[in-house]
């Protein structure tokens, strides 16, 4: 019973490459690496495995660790879209850059993306009970960030020398979570639904061990970064569409 | 100046020498229209619905239930309908909400489409007496099969098959989430389906643990807002269904108010108790066909490409061009919704103005995806407006190769289209969360009505394959020489592909 295993991605086609993780964590190996990644999707897609971590070498296609359950992936390089996608629990950690709607629909668990992430970050994402999922960009986030946030927390720490986002429709829709932004953001950027407010210290210690993680990921001094001016984008509303109906 | 209150819409009259005054009107009207006044039972008509559950219950047939006549200035153009929601609106400036199906006054081309029977020249069959092949499995099906002799002679099949699901009657219940609907009502379709040999869809409310015993029945839906949807989730379903659209409101997302997320609502959608959940219009992670694709794939990477995945489009202007990159998509089937179909709640205009009827829409589809050969390699699943067995025999014959009844699952179990289901106050049990309404509908018993229902229609038709001379269902799917149109124009006619009668 191996516990830990290489896999040689170059040329493999991204099901034999799920199949083999799927294979390796029922047989109890909790380290994998992942070598010569280069555009293949789906990985980790619905991995169960708590004590599972996975390293890819690389640069992983759409929709990484989509529905996982469990395992912590370690990814050193960029990322395709959507890394995170109704994800239920685990840890991605990203070191680089990722694509469109990074951490779509996540209900539980953490991503962490060490520089920019694409448009759309943190759409629609969920909480329930104990889940409550977590997404923290070093960089710069892009226009529609947080849309439809309906649970958790989004943070976004514009580490690049930038404002964290700087494109509308921030919290667009937004009817509950909230989104912590290092820096500001003009109010003319946020979208319908969507109030700026100053963060109180329930919400500083609220962040504090999603950025002390952060720090520990990517070489960072988490005291420097929370010393930082915050403001926090939530709901105007906790119910946005109540008044748009009568009856028939 | 105020614009004041419009008529009521329905008139209750109650027969004094029937009526015992035994309240019992009082207590199933879930919206308030009786009380009792000085030894008399008084009714307020302005509140009715027309449910007909108080008429339904009356032990003497005392009750009455009428729609009042139009009392407004007769116009053909400014109907009373028209006039009433611009009150509603000039009142409220709000987005009028509506349940159930279309309710606008289109000609129903299945009424104007007649079936074919044998005479003489060929000989139609007697279900009683002849084997009629009516089972059909829905999924991806190999463009062409390789075989090879084994040594002891047998062939064996080298191509792998890939999942389909079994149906015992081309009938399907399609989707309606508990949150929607009563539990009980889920419960009774499931039971129902079980025992028929067919699937229900779970609707975007994920599954409740009651319904965990018929999960190989299920069909679990994930929609734009992921409600309910984890991995287990997943692998708990016979299928898989994407809902991009809904034929009561193509273009739209969808909104449970938070007053009927009650805690098991919120349990299976994994939301928080009375939150709001908001299904947005797209889903976030579909901008194009290529995107559709891609979740199709993971969904299949996730539960290891052991189940069928179906996406479900409402019918409009391009159904067919969508329909022919689904089928490219890897998916096992497309589920077309016409602009029949019903709905808990829908913004009024687009029940009754927005996408196109379900009959051209599978008949397009059917035909683009056979002139692209590639019907062969996805089913499709007809659905929005499927009222009786010839409406069945015509979709398949049209091009389908199965039904989902929404609506007519529900009359069977005891919904009379009142269209109120928004207002969470079903007296009938079925579109309600409240504990006192939810318990009126028995489970095991509307379970037995919904199986007579799709046993009956099966039966049918067996009798009307038999009729025209057709003894197994692949050879009436798509068969359109069984069709003719009456009185239906040209140009649809060229849709439908079907010849006019007397042709």
């Amino acid at each position: 019973m191996a516990e830990e295993m290489t896999i040689d991605a170059k040329n493999l086609h991204y099901t034999p490459l799920n199949r083999m993780l799927r294979k390796a964590v029922s047989e109890g190996t909790t380290e994998i690496v992942i070598n010569n990644v280069l555009g293949q999707r789906f990985i980790g897609d619905g991995l169960r495995g708590d004590n599972v971590n996975i390293t890819i070498n690389g640069l992983p296609g759409g929709d990484l660790a989509m529905f996982m359950n469990g395992p912590t992936v370690t990814v050193n390089g960029n990322c395709d879209h959507a890394p995170g996608n109704t994800m239920n629990s685990g840890r991605v950690i990203i070191h680089g850059s990722t694509g469109d709607a990074t951490a779509h629909s996540m209900r539980g668990g953490e991503v962490y993306v060490r520089d920019n992430i694409g448009y759309r970050g943190g759409i629609h994402m969920k909480e329930y009970q104990e889940k409550r999922p977590v997404l923290v960009v070093g960089g710069c986030g892009r226009a529609f960030l947080g849309e439809d946030l309906a649970g958790g927390l989004l943070i976004v720490l514009g580490l690049c020398g930038e404002c964290p986002v700087d494109e509308r429709g921030v919290g667009s829709g937004i009817h509950g979570g909230k989104i912590i932004l290092r820096g500001d953001v003009d109010e003319l950027k946020l979208g319908i639904g969507a109030k700026k407010e100053d963060l109180t210290q329930e919400d500083i210690d609220d962040m504090r061990p999603f950025i002390e993680n952060f720090a520990k990921y990517f070489d960072y001094n988490a005291d420097e970064i929370l010393n930082s001016k915050f403001v926090k984008i939530v709901p105007s509303s906790a119910r946005p569409f109540a008044n748009k109906y009568c009856w028939e | 100046m105020t614009i004041g209150s419009v008529p009521p819409k329905y008139k209750i009259a109650i027969d004094r020498d029937q009526c015992m005054l035994c309240e019992r009107c009082i207590d199933n009207c879930s919206y308030g229209v009786f009380r009792k006044e000085d030894q008399k039972i008084i009714a307020d008509s302005r509140k009715c619905t027309a449910c007909h559950r108080c008429i339904a219950m009356c032990p003497r047939d005392a009750i009455n239930l009428h729609e009042k006549p139009n009392d407004y200035r007769s116009h053909p153009v400014w109907t009373r309908e028209t006039r009433e929601a611009i009150y509603n609106q000039a009142k409220s400036g709000k987005i009028i909400l509506s349940g159930m199906g279309n309710a606008g006054d289109y000609p129903i081309i299945f009424d104007k489409l007649v079936l074919d029977a044998c005479q003489v020249t060929n000989p139609s069959i007697d279900p009683l007496r002849e084997p009629m092949e009516i089972r059909t499995y829905i999924g991806k099906k190999p463009r062409q099969v390789e075989v090879s002799k084994n040594s002891s002679g047998d062939y064996d099949l080298n191509t792998e098959l890939a999942p389909n699901l079994k149906l015992d009657t081309p009938v399907m219940i399609g989707h309606m989430s508990y949150g929607a609907i009563s539990l009980n009502a889920q419960l009774a379709m499931a039971k129902a389906v079980h025992e028929v040999g067919t699937y229900m869809g779970t609707g975007e409310g994920g599954l409740h643990k009651s319904l965990f015993p018929y999960q190989d029945r299920m069909i679990v839906q994930i929609a734009s807002g992921r409600f309910g949807v984890d991995v287990d989730y997943l692998e708990r379903g016979a299928a898989i269904e994407i809902k991009i659209g809904q034929g009561a409101k193509p273009g739209i997302g969808g909104h449970l108010p938070g007053e009927k997320v009650s805690e098991e609502v919120s349990k299976t959608r994994m939301i928080p108790i009375h939150s709001d959940a908001i299904s947005p219009a797209p889903h976030h992670d579909i901008y194009s066909i290529e995107d559709l694709a891609q979740l199709v794939r993971s969904l299949k990477e996730a539960t290891e490409w052991k189940k069928p995945v179906f996406v479900k489009i409402a019918a409009v202007h391009n159904a067919p061009a969508i329909a022919a990159g689904i089928a490219r998509s890897s998916a096992d089937a497309v589920v077309i919704d016409g602009f029949k179909g019903g709905t808990g709640a829908a913004p009024r205009v687009f029940r009754d103005n927005v996408g196109i009827p379900i009959e051209a829409a599978v008949a397009a589809v059917d035909s683009k995806l056979r002139s692209q050969g590639v019907r062969n390699e996805i089913s499709i699943i007809a659905s929005g407006g499927i009222r009786n067995s010839a409406d069945l025999t015509k979709s398949i014959a049209l091009g389908a190769d199965a039904v989902y009844i929404g609506t007519a699952a529900l009359v069977a179990m005891g919904c009379r289209v009142c269209g109120s289901c928004y207002r969470g106050l079903c007296p009938w049990g079925i579109a309600t969360q409240r504990p006192e309404l939810v318990k009126r509908l028995n489970p095991d018993e509307a379970s037995k009505n919904v199986a007579n229902l799709i046993k009956g229609w099966t039966l049918e038709l067996s009798e009307l394959m038999g009729a025209a001379g057709i003894n197994s269902i692949e050879s009436l799917r798509g068969n359109r020489d069984r069709l003719r149109g009456y009185m239906l124009d040209e140009g649809l006619m060229n849709v439908l592909d079907v010849k006019t009668v007397g042709a």
